[in-house]
């Protein structure tokens, strides 16, 4: 019993990590139909940010800044590689976001030596908690509820404010939003500004529970976070929660039973079983071809 | 008329890539018949250059099997890496000399599959001298042959699931069967098989084709003539399978799937078709990738893979099998051999360091360059035409308008 509460626990915990950073995948694509192969990465340098930066400077300054500096990493990289893309095939912005987790992943190496570097202690994060009979990080405890109000807050921004709507519209459609006035490159903008600062609070979180760093440590959270993005719909933020939820529960299952090589192989079975079973992931919307 | 013209179309890529072969083996060769010492450190069979070039014949091959199911079918498929994985490991497990499989797989004490077809043909043609020589080749055909046929079965299951998907979910689902297939073939139970997440080694690689004397001496050195010859023969076929009328059908598919449908293609059917042969050759080139690296290890066989793969793909240009292949051995090149002086640190005569220079700079280097192409060069090198288009299309627009 102990043993399942303090597996579902680090489930949901993960699950909110990963939650955060699918948002940033989700959100790219609902507006620029582009799976956005940097954003893992981001995650990672947004960590490694966090390492250099505790270093040198007290923990009240250093953490808004990693938060700062990653957004403006994410900032960029949409103006220096997708931007200029906007009207090429979707295939070269996509290679185009290749091209961009290459570079991060190399330039990581080279500054960091391609060592595994500990992420820092963040007091009262790091320390441990009694729940339910099991031991765990308060970190553990309060993902979750830092995930549901992020996102409760972000639902509000893209409900009820002028930039959420402009956001919808583009979503909706590309071209007719920008013949309607809607400055297509800001809200592009502020996507990504969104999606990277999310991925930079998960990646405080995710680090201070999973320490080493390394230039690919992005890659693996990335791609599981994309997978929930998925399942959950790609395009749909609900719909990107709660596919990381579900993954990251179905994670720490797998992963405490014998079979702990298939920890990501389950996780793509169950993505390719809701695919089969609904095309378009559990909250996607239906697509019908026009000719 | 037709046929005229297409025979003549046939003749020169023929002759090109016989006239490309006899090159290679006499590049391999050169440094034999040059007097010792004035042989250039480039020619000397230890040189990076051979090393490219194999490389760049694998993966030129396993370029052009995914351009056919990405560039020609228009499905966007990430399953590369995990083919070639089941290539590999089919080539490896039915090519290690029985002899050698209980040092291979010492912690399982054995391998449970005690066949091999070195060891077959070997029986019946000898293993010594020429007899040797015919059953090596022939094992490892053979082998070669199984290994593509292995990772088209598997295909054809995955396909009937996935093919049904549209665009990106059909790419993250043949991602994810990749990644299945990686670790089915870590697991611990599958050991006796699969060697578990060690590598299985002591197969016939591509050094096993040089030809030597009775005391050892290399004679003639065919170790870059046999991936080159193995991937032009491939990419002949899968040059032909595009000619045709499925190739035709592939690209009315690429174009518009429901114009195509209207046309009576079938769409199931040619999407099953480019994804079982772009398989199959990913297959042959996950094989010849195990003998060039001279192992066969499942964690190689990452999305990283499948990433650089669909990188060459697209720098040579969606749809283009010539541009396929320029652009890998300009990007294996690139990465491995020209840009190779960037990781060496470089202490001027005054004694000052070049700033920057130290291990993983080429790597920067390198994928600085790569963004360049990718945000100047949107079709890539070659776009979709052919490199044969460039010595043709002008005479032939000549002769339309005077018609």
């Amino acid at each position: 019993m102990e043993f399942a509460i303090s597996i579902l626990i680090s489930g949901i915990s993960v699950g909110g990590q990963y939650a955060l950073i699918a948002i940033g995948y989700t959100m790219v694509y609902g507006i620029l139909r582009l799976i956005n192969f940097a954003h893992g990465d981001v995650f990672m340098v947004g960590g490694l940010l966090g390492i250099y930066l505790t270093a040198s400077l007290p923990l009240y300054l250093s953490l808004p800044l990693v938060l700062v500096l990653t957004v403006a990493l994410g900032f960029c990289i949409e103006r220096v590689a997708y931007k200029p893309l906007r009207s090429a095939p979707r295939m070269s912005v996509m290679i185009s976001a290749i091209g961009v987790s290459y570079l991060i992943q190399n330039t990581a190496t080279y500054i960091t030596g391609g060592q595994p570097m500990t992420y820092p202690v963040i007091p009262f994060l790091s320390d441990t908690v009694k729940i339910a009979g099991t031991s765990t990080k308060w970190v553990t405890i309060l993902t979750p509820f830092l995930v549901l109000a992020l996102v409760l807050a972000l639902t509000q921004l893209i409900q009820h404010t002028k930039v959420g709507m402009a956001m919808r519209a583009v979503a909706k459609d590309f071209e007719t939003s920008q013949l309607m006035g809607i400055k297509i490159n800001s809200v592009i903008s502020v996507t990504f500004v969104i999606g990277s600062a999310l991925a930079a609070v998960g990646s405080m979180l995710y680090f201070t529970n999973f320490q080493a760093i390394t230039p690919t440590a992005g890659a693996l959270p990335g791609l599981r976070a994309f997978v929930a993005a998925v399942v959950g719909g790609i395009g749909s933020i609900p719909g990107a929660v709660v596919g990381a939820f579900i993954i990251g529960i179905c994670e720490n299952v797998i992963k405490s039973t014998e079979f702990t090589v298939f920890s990501d192989a389950g996780t793509f079975a169950l993505l390719i079983l809701i695919l089969v079973v609904k095309p378009t992931g559990l909250f996607g919307e239906k697509v019908t071809d026009k000719v | 008329m037709i046929q005229e013209k297409n025979k003549k179309g046939a003749l020169i890529p023929l002759v090109a890539a016989i006239v490309l072969l006899l090159a290679v083996i006499l590049l391999e060769n050169i440094s034999t018949f040059l007097p010792q010492g004035s042989v250039p450190s480039v020619l000397m069979p230890t040189s990076q250059l051979f090393s490219v070039l194999k490389k760049g014949a694998v993966y030129s091959l396993a370029a052009v099997s995914m351009n056919l199911l990405n560039g020609f079918t228009g499905l966007f498929s990430l399953g590369q890496a995990g083919f070639m994985l089941l290539g590999a490991y089919t080539y490896a497990i039915l090519s290690v000399p029985v002899a050698d499989r209980a040092a291979v797989y010492y912690l399982y004490g054995g391998s449970a599959v005690n066949f091999s077809f070195q060891d077959l043909f070997g029986s019946i043609f000898g293993t010594e001298g020429l007899g040797g020589a015919v059953s090596m080749g022939l094992g490892v055909a053979v082998a070669m042959l199984l290994a593509g046929c292995v990772a088209a079965v598997f295909a054809y299951f995955i396909g009937l699931p996935v093919l049904r998907l549209k665009s990106d979910y059909l790419a993250i689902a043949t991602l994810g069967f990749a990644e299945i297939i990686k670790a089915v073939f870590q697991w611990q139970a599958l050991g006796p098989v699969t060697n578990g997440a060690n590598m299985i080694k002591s197969f016939p690689t591509f050094s096993s084709f040089n030809i030597s004397d009775a005391s050892g001496n290399v004679i003639l050195r065919l170790a870059t003539f046999f991936p080159f010859l193995v991937s032009i023969l491939c990419i002949a076929v899968i040059c032909m399978l595009i000619n045709s009328s499925y190739g035709r059908a592939f690209k009315a598919i690429r174009e518009d799937e429901i114009a195509a449908e209207a046309m009576g293609i079938d769409l199931a059917k040619h999407k099953m078709l480019s994804f079982c042969t772009s398989a199959f050759f990913a297959g042959v080139s996950g094989a010849l990738f195990a003998m060039f690296v001279n192992n066969a290890q499942a964690k190689v066989y990452t999305t990283t893979m499948t990433y650089e793969i669909l990188l060459i793909v697209v720098i040579g240009g969606i749809g283009s099998i010539s541009g396929s292949c320029i652009a890998t051995f300009l990007y294996v090149a690139c990465s491995e051999w020209w840009l190779r002086f960037l990781d060496n640190e470089v202490i001027l005569s005054s004694g000052a360091k070049l700033p920057f220079l130290r291990a993983g700079f080429r790597m920067v280097v390198f994928s600085v360059v790569i963004m360049i192409v990718v945000l100047f060069f949107r079709k890539g090198i070659m776009g979709d035409r052919e490199i044969t288009d460039l010595f043709q299309k002008r005479p032939r627009a000549g002769k339309e308008a005077a018609k």
